[in-house]
C-alpha cells in the first residue's frame, strides 16, 4: 500500500464526565488493532469539562485524545456530535472508528457514516486485521477489518468489510471486548479542538430527562446464576436468588423469564440483554435459544441445569446436570455451604 | 390541519423463528425456508402513526422497498389503517447495505414529496442493525428522535417525544419535519375486518399485469381502465422503480454499497470440556469440590 494508511480512532461515550465502561474496552481492543497495523490509538472525546478524566484513556492506551468541549454538547444529542465527529474524520482520516453499540453509539455512528458515505456495520462481537479477496468485485484488499458480527436473529455470524474508502466504522456490543489493565504510567498527546455545531444542529431539545443506575451491573459480575422459564413461576425464580446469594453471585435471566415478569430486564442475559463472561455462569432451567447462549457462551465455566437432556444449553456448558431444577439448586446450596 | 405521515416499513423473514430446515449445509439461511413477516418495530411505527392519524388528523404513507412480492405489507398496513401505499421495487435495489437502502428510501421520501414526519421502526429482524433510521435522518437532512416509545404532542412546528435512554427514558422536542424511530413500546392494532375485506384487492401493477397475463384482452388501453379503477377505490399500491423514483443507479444497491459480506458461519457456540454430573447429592457435592478447588467457588 502506497498510501499511509490512518490511526485507530475510538469514539468515547460519557455521561456526567464519566467514561462509559464500553468505550474503555474499545480503547483496549483499538490498541490491538492500532498495534498490528503500525498506527496509533486515539480517542475522539466529546463533551463539557471532561479534562480531567482525559489522563484515563491514556492509561488504557490512547496515543492522542481529540478533546472537544462546549456547554451545547450537554446534555447529549446527536446532531452536534455528529458534525464535530465528520469535521475531525475529515480533517485527520482515520482509518477505523469504533463506536459503542449503546443507545447514544447507535444513533450517532449512521448519522456520521451516512454523511461521509462510508459503510458502518452495527453490533460487532470481535474485530480483526485481515485480508479481502472479493471475489465479486474482483479485487483485492490488504489489512482490512473484518467486522464480525451475528445476524438473523444471532443464528449466522457475519464477517463484512468495509471496501470503500476509509473510515471503517462498526459499533461494538458492550461487554464483548476484554478491557486492559490500564497502565498508569502511559501517556499520551491532547489535543483540543473547537466545537463544530451550527444552529441547525441545536433543533432538538431536551425537555425532561430520568435516568437511573442499572439495578446491577452484570458485566462485571464474576458469578452470575441465571433462571429461565424452566423454573415455572415467579415463586421457584426466587430459588435463583437463593443460590446467588449463597455462592455470592449476581442473579441474571433468559429472556422469557423476564417476559415472563420474574424479574426486570436489567437482569437480562443474551441478545437483547447484556452480555457477560464471567467467571462461572450457572443456567438454571434455560433451554439456551442461540440469542441467550450469544450472551453467555465465553463465560469461562459454564453449569447448565435442565430436565430436557437435549437443551441446546447444554452445547456450551462445561457441566451439565440433567435433572429438575428445583430439586437441583437446593442440592447445590446445601453442598456449597457444607464445603465452605 | 392534517398531517402528512410516512412510515417506512420492511418485510422480514421471520428469524425469530428458525428451524433446522431454514439453515443450509453450507451455513448460510435459506430465506425461502422462512415465512416473511411484517417487521415487528415496524408495525409499532405503524401503530404509532395511525395513533397520530386518531389523536390530530393524517395522511398516513406506507412505504417499503423490497422484490414484488413485500407488497403484502403494504396491504397489511391498508388492513390497519394506512391511507396510501408505495412500493420501491427494482433489481437494482438489491443487495443494499443500510446507505444504499436509506438512500434509496430518502428518494422514495422526496418523490412523495412534503411530509411532516417520518416513523421507521427501530430496527428489523433480519440484521437488527437500527441504520437505516438515522441514515435516512441524515440523506434528508432531517433532525431525529430515536428509541421513540410515545408523542406526547403535536402541533404544526413542532413535535414532542417520548424516548427509552439507557435506564431511563427522555423527552425531546423537535421541530417538523422530523424523522422518528420507535420501539416495542405500543400494542399494534390488527387488521379490521371490513378493511381487509376491501384492501385485500389492492394492487401494484406488476400484480395487475400478472393477473390478466395470457388473456388476450391485455392491451395497453384495458390494464389502463382497470388501473383507473383500482385508483378511484383507493385499491393502487404505487409502484416504483429505481429510475421512477428518481434514484442514481450508483448508489442503489450492490454498487451503492460499502460494505461486503466476507463470510456467513452458522452459529456454533461450544464449550470446552463438557461433563456430566448426576442430579444426586454425590454427584453435586463433587461438583462442588472440583469448583472449590479450582477456585471458581468461594
Amino acid at each position: 500500500m502506497s498510501e499511509k494508511i490512518g490511526n485507530v480512532w475510538i469514539f468515547i461515550e460519557q455521561e456526567g464526565g464519566k467514561i462509559a465502561n464500553v468505550s474503555l474496552e474499545l480503547v483496549s481492543k483499538g490498541k490491538e488493532l492500532a498495534t498490528k497495523l503500525g498506527v496509533k490509538t486515539e480517542a475522539v472525546y466529546i463533551g463539557n469539562n471532561l479534562e480531567s478524566s482525559v489522563s484515563t484513556l491514556y492509561h488504557y492506551g490512547c496515543d492522542t485524545v481529540y478533546l472537544s468541549e462546549d456547554p451545547r454538547f450537554e446534555p447529549f444529542t446527536v446532531l452536534p456530535y455528529a458534525r464535530t465527529i465528520v469535521s475531525l474524520v475529515k480533517e485527520h482520516r482515520p482509518n477505523i472508528i469504533l463506536f459503542g453499540a449503546t443507545h447514544k453509539g447507535r444513533e450517532l455512528g449512521p448519522r456520521v457514516a451516512s454523511t461521509l458515505l462510508c459503510g458502518l456495520t452495527a453490533d460487532c462481537t470481535d474485530l480483526q486485521i485481515d485480508d479481502f479477496d472479493d471475489k465479486i468485485g474482483q479485487k483485492q484488499y490488504k489489512n482490512k477489518l473484518m467486522q464480525i458480527r451475528p445476524a438473523f436473529g444471532g443464528n449466522i455470524i457475519a464477517t463484512i468489510v468495509n471496501t470503500w474508502q476509509d473510515p471503517q466504522m462498526v459499533t461494538v456490543r458492550p461487554g464483548v471486548m476484554k478491557l486492559n489493565d490500564p497502565d498508569k504510567s502511559h501517556k499520551g498527546k491532547l489535543v483540543k479542538v473547537k466545537a463544530e455545531i451550527a444552529p441547525e444542529d441545536t433543533v432538538i431539545k431536551v425537555i425532561e430527562r430520568m435516568q437511573k443506575e442499572k439495578d446491577i451491573d452484570l458485566q462485571a459480575a464474576p458469578i452470575i446464576v441465571a433462571g429461565g422459564y424452566g423454573l415455572g413461576s415467579k415463586e421457584n425464580f426466587k430459588l435463583i436468588c437463593d443460590l446467588a446469594k449463597a455462592i455470592g453471585g449476581e442473579v441474571a435471566a433468559s429472556r422469557a423469564a423476564v417476559d415472563a415478569g420474574w424479574i426486570n430486564h436489567d437482569h437480562q442475559v443474551g441478545q437483547t440483554g447484556v452480555t457477560v463472561r464471567p467467571k462461572l455462569y450457572i443456567a438454571c432451567g434455560i433451554s439456551g435459544s442461540v440469542q441467550h447462549r450469544a450472551g453467555m457462551a465465553e463465560s469461562s465455566k459454564i453449569i447448565a441445569i435442565n430436565n430436557d437432556p437435549d437443551a441446546p444449553i447444554f452445547s456450551v456448558a462445561h457441566y451439565g446436570i440433567v435433572g429438575e431444577v428445583n430439586s437441583v439448586i437446593p442440592k447445590l446450596i446445601k453442598a456449597f455451604k457444607a464445603k465452605v | 390541519m392534517s398531517y402528512t405521515i410516512i412510515v417506512f416499513v420492511k418485510q422480514v423473514p421471520d428469524t425469530k423463528n428458525v428451524t433446522g430446515e431454514a439453515m443450509k449445509p453450507d451455513g448460510t439461511v435459506n430465506r425461502a425456508a422462512l415465512p416473511a413477516i411484517f417487521n415487528p418495530e415496524d408495525l409499532n411505527a405503524l401503530e404509532l402513526a395511525l395513533q397520530l392519524k386518531d389523536r390530530f388528523g393524517a395522511k398516513v404513507i406506507v412505504g417499503t422497498m423490497g422484490p414484488p412480492n413485500a407488497s403484502e405489507v403494504l396491504r397489511q398496513s391498508l388492513y390497519r389503517g394506512a391511507d396510501e401505499t408505495v412500493l420501491l421495487t427494482d433489481r437494482a435495489f438489491a443487495g443494499a447495505d443500510t446507505l444504499a437502502t436509506s438512500y434509496a428510501l430518502s428518494c422514495c421520501a422526496k418523490k412523495i414529496g412534503k411530509f411532516d414526519l417520518i416513523l421507521c421502526g427501530r430496527q428489523a429482524i433480519d440484521g437488527d442493525t437500527a441504520q437505516v433510521g438515522p441514515q435516512l435522518a441524515e440523506k434528508l437532512n432531517l433532525p431525529q428522535i430515536s428509541y421513540v416509545e410515545e408523542v406526547i404532542s403535536l402541533d404544526k412546528n413542532k413535535v414532542r417525544a417520548k424516548r427509552a435512554i439507557e435506564g431511563g427514558f427522555e423527552i425531546l422536542e423537535s421541530p417538523l419535519p422530523a424523522l422518528m424511530t420507535v420501539i416495542d413500546a405500543n400494542d399494534p392494532r390488527p387488521p379490521a375486518a371490513s378493511r381487509l375485506m376491501r384492501f385485500k384487492k389492492a394492487k401494484t401493477k406488476t400484480e395487475l399485469l400478472a393477473q390478466h397475463a395470457g388473456a388476450n384482452y391485455t392491451d395497453a388501453e384495458f390494464i389502463e381502465g382497470e388501473m383507473q379503477e383500482l385508483k378511484k377505490k383507493s385499491l393502487w399500491i404505487n409502484e416504483l422503480s429505481a429510475t421512477e423514483a428518481g434514484a442514481d443507479l450508483e448508489r442503489t444497491g450492490l454498487k451503492g454499497s460499502p460494505t461486503k459480506v466476507k463470510q456467513i458461519m452458522s452459529v456454533i457456540l461450544k464449550g470446552g470440556t463438557f461433563k456430566k454430573i448426576e442430579p444426586t447429592e454425590e454427584g453435586i457435592n463433587s461438583l462442588m469440590h472440583e469448583l472449590i478447588e479450582d477456585h471458581t467457588l468461594g
